[in-house]
């Protein structure tokens, strides 16, 4: 079949193998360090224990959940020596891991005193009764879960023989889980902060938008009373759209319809004075962006670009596919401003004209991370023109999350 | 055969079809979409028009030129080959296309992080996305080698650098970045490249009485190794297990395809992903309506006995031979004009995926760490397109061509193997884990490769080894499902939390609303 030169498929397939090997041979050189370096028999404990603790770390984190609290405990019954190790939640046994599992049933009542009182307490050997003669479950270490002050669970070690050493054991390391389940509650803590602060974060109609709108129409009710009664409808669902209650986000193709809303409402204002033009890749129609992100954007563009201008403005809205983005561009050809006032309209100084700005830059931050916020350009004379990305698959949108399924 | 003259007619179709993908790239959606109608603008691509793009980028080089080349030389054993390719559709219709839709994933790396929360799949997934486009984009850089070759003389690199140039031009410069418009109509060019010169021949050959490959082969040559099914050849003495185990591939491994998956994307919903898929497979069926016929008349008008060609080349060589003189260099150039709009099309949808995962999940990162995140979106990307395509453009020319159908064929198997179990299981399977999906990317991936490894460089002796090791799919699909369920099984607290949320939002059709969601 091949006469001379390389086989294509065998050329990439032994690439493809050559990096599964290096990849191979550089995670068991790891192990290999890990396990055989050049350290001595006391600081290869030390190490091992504190490789122990972090695997026991990240279980925790996630707060006391049974999931969890199974994952960590094999780790903490490593650090213990003990026969086993049970983890009481409040009101439900979480986890049992080790010998004994016919024991599980019992540690309610083994921690309950510690639970009430939140001191360490030690069931001598002999309290623990047992048919099964070979059972290592004889006395137990029972040391609170401590997050706030609060008791919100119990750790238990079991072992044939309480001691003293396992007694400290079982107490620093009840303690050190405290720590991290406390890290766990901050977690959670920093989780709803971000959250409020987005509800907090929602859009806003602008008021003048609303005089205006209001305005606008009124001087058609007499001369033009079927505009007029359009105009209205256009303003209701205008109203409806941006005051809504629901999911923070909406398609790229939702968002423009509202736009075009929006649009109608100032030509009836401004009139031949304002031009739209359009350029949008259908591509990324469907992608998902936080809803009222766009108009805000072109109201800035009115009232800011447009409407300090004596002739004829032309507003350009741009939306572009880069592969795993999409780019939206919003353009006039207005007075433009000064970049330092756009600065610090951005940063949050209140002289209360471009918050749609500020708002939407921060709300694009708070979804997708730093390198997403607005990009502004502009000069005094020269127009603006703002931009922004979004992915088109955001983890963060995507994995169930509280606010933001649909 | 030698063509040592130079077919001008030929040579301007391609040029002119490399021209035109640029230049359409470049002002398509300027001149397509300027408008000041918002009812205009904000029109979703429709069904018909995805499907089309869908197909005009699935459609690639050996569809064009390898599956006729199949079945000129092994009969009619091949014609399973447009079948499979065709009914990757249908299970990718019933079974993921509208879950996948609505998991709002845009490649199948994204799919991986968002079902199974883990960051160590993704860079799995990636990394399985860059292999089988690397394997994919080889044959169509050799394919453009031989048709330019068949039509210049040139030595083969020539072809592969003009497509490799085109598309970086076309997608770093960021014109051509997966217009649907674009690949929407490159499907029709294709569909008219090959079946008007497959009319014309076919009248030519009514006209003389059509004389079936047995009349032209004469009576002293024994045909029945092509016409019947399922026989013999010295390299597939098993035809009955080489032939399911293409067919498990092919309809296993399209959905594993990393540039049809990003397509599905531009469907508004679930829905319109399920009708979209109804029309990829009405219009792929319809255009593999047309190689075998050219597999039939390369019998006829050029016979293996007579003719020593490469079977790739037997589209172009076809209409010179039935047609000397001027009408067979135009067909000639029509079919050179359409090979090329194939090479491009799936070359830049392949260079377009493996460029946005090598930007995304390689160098991106590695860029912010250098230049303290100060590196654009676009600079990355441009780099990746680079990337993309040097290392298949390396491989294609050190490498001697196995021919086109069978390195495609290799990237369904290994895409089969990996994707299409995290995919089906992760959409249908509530307990799949973390540690499961992922062991069963590896064995898939592993026993894939492996046996690929084995065959092409060892070479075993033909025997029932080497057709188990040959048609890897067979046994590496089962093997990657089985891997993944028993070790889903065997570590049921490692299911990604939120699993039953995230399953309900798969299969909740649109309209629906989930309260409890929330």
């Amino acid at each position: 079949m091949v006469s001379g030169g390389l086989h294509p498929p065998t050329a990439v397939v032994v690439l493809v193998a050559a990096i599964l090997i290096a990849a191979g041979w550089m995670l068991w050189r790891r192990h290999r360090e890990r396990t055989h370096g050049f350290l001595s028999d006391v600081d290869r404990a030390t190490y091992e224990t504190l490789h122990t603790v972090s695997l026991a770390a990240k279980p925790l984190r996630e707060g006391l959940t049974e999931d969890g609290a199974t994952r960590a405990a094999r780790h903490l019954l490593d650090m213990l020596h003990a026969s086993a190790v049970a983890v009481q939640g409040v009101p439900r046994t979480l986890a049992w891991v080790g010998a004994g599992e016919h024991h599980r049933e019992e540690v309610r009542e083994h921690t309950a005193s510690v639970i009430r009182d939140g001191q360490t307490v030690v069931i001598p050997t002999g309290r623990l009764s047992c048919d099964d003669l070979e059972c290592p479950i004889r006395s137990a270490v029972v040391a609170p879960l401590v997050v706030d002050d609060l008791v919100v669970g119990a750790l238990a070690a079991y072992a044939p023989e309480s001691s003293a050493g396992l007694a400290r054991a079982t107490e620093e390391i009840a303690g050190w889980a405290s720590s991290q389940l406390q890290l766990a509650e901050l977690g959670r803590e920093r989780t709803r902060a971000m959250e409020a602060e987005l509800r907090a974060l929602r859009a806003q109609i602008s008021p003048h938008f609303v005089y205006n709108s209001l305005a606008a129409i009124a001087s058609f009710v007499r001369t033009d009373p079927e505009r007029a009664r359009e105009l209205l409808l256009e303003f209701a669902d205008f109203t409806r759209y941006a005051l809504r209650t629901g999911g923070a986000f909406t398609t790229l193709s939702e968002e423009l319809r509202n736009v075009e809303r929006y649009l109608v409402l100032e030509q009836a204002r401004f009139g031949d004075r304002l031009s739209v033009s359009l350029l949008i890749a259908p591509e990324v129609l469907p992608v998902q962006v936080p809803y009222l992100a766009v108009q805000p954007l072109v109201e800035n563009a009115v009232r800011h670009g447009l409407a300090g201008k004596t002739t004829p403005g032309t507003l350009t809205l741009e939306a572009r596919d880069l592969g795993a983005e999409a780019e939206i561009v919003i353009e006039d050809d207005g007075v433009g401003a000064d970049p330092e006032r756009v600065r610090a309209a951005l940063d949050g100084g209140a002289d209360g004209e471009n918050v749609g700005l500020g708002n939407v830059d921060a709300r694009l931050r708070q979804v997708y991370g730093d390198e997403y916020g607005l990009v502004i350009e502009t000069a005094p004379g020269a127009g603006t023109k703002v931009s922004f990305r979004v992915p088109k698959f955001a983890p963060s949108l995507h994995q169930g999350g509280a606010s933001v399924v649909r | 055969m030698t063509n040592d003259d130079f077919d001008a007619f030929s040579v301007a179709a391609i040029v002119l079809v490399c021209v035109v993908t640029l230049a359409v790239g470049a002002f398509g959606l300027r001149l397509s979409r300027t408008t000041s109608d918002f009812y205009v603008a904000s029109r979703l691509v429709s069904p018909t028009r995805n499907a089309s793009a869908i197909s005009g980028e699935y459609l690639s080089a050996a569809s064009f030129l390898g599956v006729a080349g199949l079945i000129y030389e092994r009969g009619f054993d091949s014609l399973w080959f447009p079948v499979g390719y065709t009914s990757g559709y249908v299970v990718l219709l019933v079974l993921v296309a509208a879950p996948l839709r609505r998991s709002g994933a845009y490649t199948i790396p994204d799919f991986a992080e968002m079902r199974m929360q883990s960051s160590a799949i993704r860079r799995m997934a990636a990394l399985l996305v860059v292999g089988i486009g690397w394997l994919y984009l080889l044959p169509q850089f050799q394919g453009a080698g031989l048709a330019l070759r068949s039509v210049t003389g040139w030595p083969t690199w020539v072809g592969a650098a003009v497509v490799v140039v085109t598309v970086v031009l076309g997608v770093a410069a960021g014109g051509m970045r997966s217009i649907t418009l674009v690949q929407a109509m490159q499907y029709w060019l294709k569909l008219c490249a090959l079946a008007i010169p497959a009319f014309v021949l076919l009248w030519l050959w009514t006209s003389q009485g059509a004389p079936g490959p047995l009349e032209v082969a004469g009576p002293d040559a024994d045909l029945s190794a092509w016409y019947e099914p399922l026989t013999n050849f010295p390299d597939d003495p098993y035809p009955l297990y080489s032939t399911y185990s293409t067919l498990l591939a092919l309809c296993l491994g399209t959905m594993g395809l990393p540039h049809v998956l990003v397509r599905f994307y531009t469907n508004p919903d679930g829905r319109a992903a399920r009708r979209t898929t109804v029309v990829v497979i009405g219009l792929i069926g319809l255009f593999y309506l047309f190689p075998p016929i050219y597999g039939v008349l390369g019998r006829v008008y050029l016979p293996p006995h007579l003719a020593e060609i490469p079977v790739d080349q037997i589209v172009l060589e076809l209409p010179k031979a039935a047609f000397p003189g001027l009408t067979g260099q135009i067909l000639a150039a029509i079919l050179a004009g359409g090979a090329f709009a194939a090479f491009l099309s799936t070359a830049s949808g392949l260079v377009i995926s493996i460029a946005g995962v090598i930007g995304q999940d390689v160098l991106r990162p590695a860029l912010a760490r250098v230049t303290a995140g100060d590196s654009g979106v676009i600079q990355s990307f441009r780099l990746a397109t680079v990337v993309a395509v040097v290392v298949p453009f390396l491989g294609s020319v050190l490498t001697a061509p196995l021919g086109l159908a069978r390195t495609v064929n290799l990237a369904f198997a290994i895409a089969a193997s990996t994707f299409a179990p995290l995919l089906l299981l992760g959409v249908w399977w509530r307990r799949l884990s973390v540690p499961g999906a992922f062991a069963g990317l590896v064995v898939g991936g592993g026993l894939a490769t492996t046996a690929t490894i084995v065959t092409v460089v060892l070479r075993p002796d033909p025997g029932w080894l080497a057709t188990v090791l040959a048609q890897p799919a067979a046994w590496c699909i089962p093997a990657a499902f089985v891997t993944a369920v028993v070790v889903s099984l065997r570590t049921p607290d490692r299911i990604p939390v939120g699993t039953a949320k995230i399953l309900a939002r798969l299969h909740t059709p649109e309209g629906v609303e989930l309260q409890s969601l929330r």
